[in-house]
């Protein structure tokens, strides 16, 4: 048995357990769900005491490597997380297979691709010229 | 997904009397759901306006301080508190504790109460010391 994987062997072999990945899946959710307590805590504390949330001040503050890091960190996490969560919806509510892969399929492009978009802009902040 | 089977089958949700353990499991879903597809986007937006520079910058924050822009700030503040409780009461859940129904009632209640406060404290903090 594999780490995540929920299902015995009896269980398997009686046809009873999981056919696919949810074990694992299981696992993925709650670790990425730890990380954000952590970064998330740390955003909110972070945007709390910075001084002013105005261009300068914000920018200062990300182009600092104890910014601009755990930035890249929670950008990744949280729509890490946030995928694997509508996954999760999708797949109770969707239930025919063709339909299900399409919104996945799409679900995921849109993760991967709001994640680059974010970390792009964040990159751009922490290495760009002082504007 | 799969084929029907012989095997039994959970109950219809109306079956059940309504309590304070389901109404944060939606509650848990619906706040997943916004923090996902609304926070990222206003994250990914804000981390892009950032980059830009200044204006793009001021444009942000003059759409953050309309009153639609508030509304959907203060309620993904409520949704990220509300989720994090709550994924802290799933977390105590998965290793086996807090099953007892009046711990278990009074632990849901929490989440909800807990996010409320947090989220009108940061609130009246933030509008009332920044100005």
């Amino acid at each position: 048995m594999s780490l995540g994987d929920s299902s015995t062997e009896l269980k398997k072999v009686r046809g009873l357990g999981s056919a696919r990945e949810g074990g694992e899946h299981w696992i993925r959710e709650r670790v990425s769900s730890i990380a954000l307590l952590l970064l998330g805590t740390w955003l909110i504390a972070s945007l709390l005491l910075l001084p002013a949330l105005d261009h300068s001040t914000v920018k200062e503050w990300l182009r600092s490597p104890f910014g601009a890091v755990p930035m890249a960190l929670f950008v990744i996490t949280a729509f890490y997380h946030g995928l694997e969560g509508m996954k999760v919806v999708v797949d109770d509510y969707v239930h025919e297979p063709g339909n299900n892969f399409a919104l996945n399929t799409f679900l995921l492009f849109l993760a991967v691709g709001g994640a680059a978009l974010a970390l792009f802009a964040l990159g751009r902040i922490a290495f760009g010229g002082v504007a | 997904m799969a084929e029907q089977s012989a095997r039994p089958l959970s109950p219809h949700l109306s079956v059940w009397r309504w309590g304070p353990a389901m109404t944060v499991s939606i509650l848990h879903r619906i706040s997943g759901g916004a923090l996902t597809v609304a926070g990222l986007a206003v994250l990914t937006w804000w981390l892009m306006a950032l980059a830009k520079g200044s204006d793009a910058y001021g444009d942000f924050s003059a759409i953050a301080g309309t009153w639609v822009g508030l509304v959907v700030l203060i309620g993904l503040t409520w949704a990220f508190f509300q989720h994090t409780f709550s994924g802290i009461r799933h977390l105590v859940t998965d290793s086996g504790e807090n099953f007892e129904i009046d711990a278990n009632k009074t632990s849901a209640l929490l989440t909800v109460i807990s996010s409320l406060v947090l989220t009108a404290g940061l609130w009246f903090y933030v509008l009332g010391g920044a100005k």
